[in-house]
């Protein structure tokens, strides 16, 4: 069970990375702010979801559960009302596609 | 177990770090505080991993405050740069 509970760990968190990975690409490579808003929303909600969803079998009580639940619903809420401000700003301000 | 969320934890800051190029080089405003936005939830995803490494649940107290703090941040950016909209642009950029 252990065993089985380190895998799934293993295999979510490896999942995150990668998405991190691909939003510090997409940053740097996508061209314009767009694009590179879709690539960081990526990191933003699936690397971290990933990360929390791997983590939770690892930590020691619920209440460090209940607290990593609780940052990723932070950073989900943030995220979703930053991203829609930064968009906002971009259109008004930048070059439109 | 510990090791591989120490390294997944490194991985992550250093994914981070190679995003704050788009702070140097992008050309709007909004490119680059999209690399500081990178830069917060990168922080708290390797925070949390760190925090799960040895155990330690201040790590994660560490991780709520700076996902609120990267939050006011971008919040105070976009405030900053509606007030500025209506005069003439200082940085507008052709490409």
């Amino acid at each position: 069970m252990r065993l089985l509970l380190d895998a799934f760990s293993i295999v979510a968190i490896v999942a995150g990375a990668f998405f991190y990975l691909a939003g510090t690409v997409g940053l740097l490579r996508f061209p314009d702010a767009y694009t590179r808003l879709h690539a960081l929303t990526k990191a933003d909600n699936l690397g971290l979801v990933l990360v929390v969803i791997g983590l939770l079998p690892q930590v020691a009580s619920v209440l460090m559960g209940l607290k990593l639940v609780l940052v990723w619903l932070l950073v989900m809420l943030s995220s979703a009302a930053v991203s829609q401000l930064i968009a906002r700003s971009a259109r008004r301000k930048e070059t439109r596609p | 177990m510990a090791d591989f969320l120490q390294s997944a934890g490194a991985f992550v800051v250093l994914m981070v770090a190679l995003g704050l190029v788009r702070v140097a080089r992008g050309p709007g405003r909004a490119d680059r505080m999209m690399a500081a936005q990178l830069l917060g939830s990168g922080a708290v995803g390797a925070l949390l991993l760190f925090g799960a490494a040895s155990g330690e649940s201040a790590v994660f107290d560490v991780a709520l405050t700076l996902a609120l703090l990267s939050a006011f941040a971008s919040i105070a950016f976009v405030k900053f740069a509606m007030r500025q909209d209506q005069p003439a642009s200082d940085e507008e950029d052709a490409g």
